[in-house]
């Protein structure tokens, strides 16, 4: 069974605590969402949850292991991670670059087996991209390429994907298929842990919603019991409407309230 | 253009840097018909075609081609590890500082105890200015920042080297220490080859382990990881990778610059801009490019030999210009 648990995490990068006690359990099949303001952590918990990010204190497990003991291949067997920035050093074929998702299964450079080919023609299709697979990555559309990005996320098939803003860069329709994708992931019995700022979305596909203001979690639920005028409120600091129609919320942002808290850390 | 395996690839590049070793062979103030070289080759030919061909002729050519093919992979793999196109041994300094690392030696007198002891100067010279910039390249994610202190690393050891000049004790030491900056590879035998093989035999080998790692880091360091790549290592590798190969190269041939840069980039579209596919053929290109540039130093008609080094400077430093001006955005 697989598993995620992070318990009572406190992180801090350059000397600034971006993460205060947090907790967080993601389990099989289960699609979670992280939600917050800017600078509210958000990123900082998916890099502690890859090892990315050291902790200052409290525990990472995956799959009831310890993360520092695990390698890094045997993590990247166990997680696919998306970030919310995607450098491309050179510009590198579409193929080749999702096929750098099978690298933790080995193969000498330049080699793939034919189940790893076959699983990368699988993601391209999925992406909507297989016929793009020959082109340079400077060659494509913003879209196009974050859409290669994602099928290299996919062609890993790991028992968890982590995703940072994993719709970016996207057109509504390309925004509705990755999100699809990713809860198809999820419904596969795998466990999908995402970063959104787009709320609508987040709640239309994620099972829970995590809520992270200044590096401490303030809410961790469903989305109807969670996304409410209230919270968004108290973590965004506006007034808004919300509405649920046929399961998915329509949000209607009202009026700016004047800032109150402390300036985000991270 | 049709897509080449890498094997094929490999194959018409080795072909090619084969037949400029054969043409090195055959060129010179002498020159030698190809029946003429079998039979040196063979051992069957004239006494003087053989000393020609072995003790002259061979060594300098495959000293040519092995430094051309260390500095080749040097640049390849640098400038994956720092994901910058312009990283490379003679521009960030490397160079420079594994010949000051020799020429300490021989102002020293430490050479006298043993010839390898300037070869061991010369790498832990490279080794040391490699992770110095290495440092300074994973503190400062600006490529534009560590071309600049590369360029402030070449100076620095460039000064040293000047101060050396300048203090240099008699005619005979400034005519030494003046030849490791110039860098040739006239008069080499195969002892010194012998020597200096087995550090770059190491050093492609810690390169070769870790080339896959260069692919992953196209995508970043943080994704590279989630790949599974272990960071300190591949790091490690290629820092301790290049500085045995440049400095094996400096110490066999003083210092020669640009090829790390020049040969790298003409085989980068060729692989489709795989870091790691561009290994091989940029050794097997680098080679060749010395190999020829070599043959040119034998033609050119001049009262002194010219040499190796200012031939692949006055070649280089343009090219290493057009490339520069020619970066794509996202490097910037």
């Amino acid at each position: 069974m697989t598993e995620v648990k992070l318990q009572n995490i406190t992180a801090r990068k350059v000397g600034k605590t971006v993460l205060e006690n947090v907790n967080l359990n993601l389990k099989d099949g289960e699609m979670v969402a992280i939600v917050g303001p800017n600078g509210a952590g958000k990123t900082s918990l998916l890099e502690v949850t890859l090892g990315l990010l050291p902790v200052t204190t409290g525990s990472v497990q995956i799959n009831r292991q310890n993360l520092s003991h695990l390698t890094p291949l045997a993590l990247a067997q166990q997680v696919a991670y998306l970030p919310q920035t995607r450098p491309m050093a050179w510009p590198l074929r579409v193929f080749d670059t999702v096929a750098l998702g099978r690298f933790a299964w080995g193969g000498p450079a330049g080699k793939l087996s034919i189940t790893d080919i076959s699983i990368v023609n699988e993601a391209l299709r999925a992406c909507e991209i297989e016929h793009l697979k020959e082109r340079q990555t400077d060659q494509l559309s913003g879209g196009e390429l974050a859409r290669v990005h994602f099928a290299r996320t996919l062609a890993g098939q790991t028992p968890i994907l982590i995703a940072d803003e994993p719709a970016n860069a996207l057109d509504p329709k390309h925004q509705l298929q990755i999100m699809s994708l990713l809860r198809r992931y999820a419904t596969a019995g795998k466990s999908v842990l995402i970063v959104m700022h787009d709320l609508s979305l987040a709640a239309r596909y994620a099972d829970r919603l995590i809520w992270l203001k200044n590096g401490q979690m303030i809410a961790d639920g469903t989305p109807r019991e969670t996304l409410t005028s209230r919270q968004l409120e108290q973590i965004f600091e506006v007034d808004a409407e919300v509405t649920w129609k046929n399961d998915m919320p329509v949000i209607l942002p009202t009026t700016q309230q004047q800032s109150s808290t402390r300036s985000p850390e991270a | 253009m049709t897509d080449l395996t890498d094997r094929q690839l490999l194959g018409i590049m080795g072909g090619i840097a084969l037949l400029s070793i054969v043409c090195a062979c055959m060129i010179g103030s002498t020159p030698m018909s190809v029946s003429r070289m079998i039979s040196a080759l063979l051992m069957t030919g004239s006494a003087g075609d053989i000393i020609v061909l072995w003790e002259i002729r061979l060594p300098r050519a495959l000293a040519a081609f092995l430094v051309g093919a260390a500095l080749a992979i040097s640049g390849a793999s640098l400038q994956g590890l720092l994901r910058n196109p312009l990283a490379e041994p003679g521009v960030l300094g490397v160079s420079a500082s594994a010949s000051l690392g020799a020429t300490l030696t021989l102002f020293y007198g430490l050479a006298t105890f043993s010839p390898i002891v300037p070869v061991f100067a010369a790498i832990s010279g490279a080794v040391v200015a490699t992770a110095f910039l290495a440092f300074a390249a994973f503190h400062n994610a600006s490529m534009t920042t560590l071309i600049l202190i590369g360029v402030g690393v070449s100076s620095f050891a460039g000064g040293l080297m000047a101060l050396l000049l300048n203090l240099a004790p008699n005619p005979f030491s400034l005519a030494e220490l003046i030849s490791w900056t110039l860098g040739s590879v006239a008069n080499r035998s195969h002892a010194d080859i012998l020597m200096v093989l087995p550090f770059i035999v190491i050093g492609l080998a810690l390169i070769l382990s870790i080339r896959r790692n260069l692919s992953a880091l196209s995508l970043g360091e943080n994704t590279a990881q989630s790949l599974g790549v272990n960071l300190r290592r591949t790091r490690l590798f290629v820092i301790i990778g290049t500085g045995l190969m440049t400095g094996a190269s400096v110490a066999i041939a003083g210092a020669i610059g640009f090829v790390g840069i020049v040969a790298p980039h003409l085989v980068r579209p060729l692989v489709h801009y795989d870091p790691a596919r561009i290994i091989w053929p940029s050794a097997m290109l680098g080679g060749t490019m010395l190999v020829l540039a070599d043959i040119g130093v034998r033609l050119i008609p001049t009262n002194a030999e010219l040499r190796l080094g200012v031939v692949a400077a006055l070649i280089g430093a343009p090219l290493f210009i057009w490339i520069a001006a020619n970066l794509r955005r996202t490097h910037d």
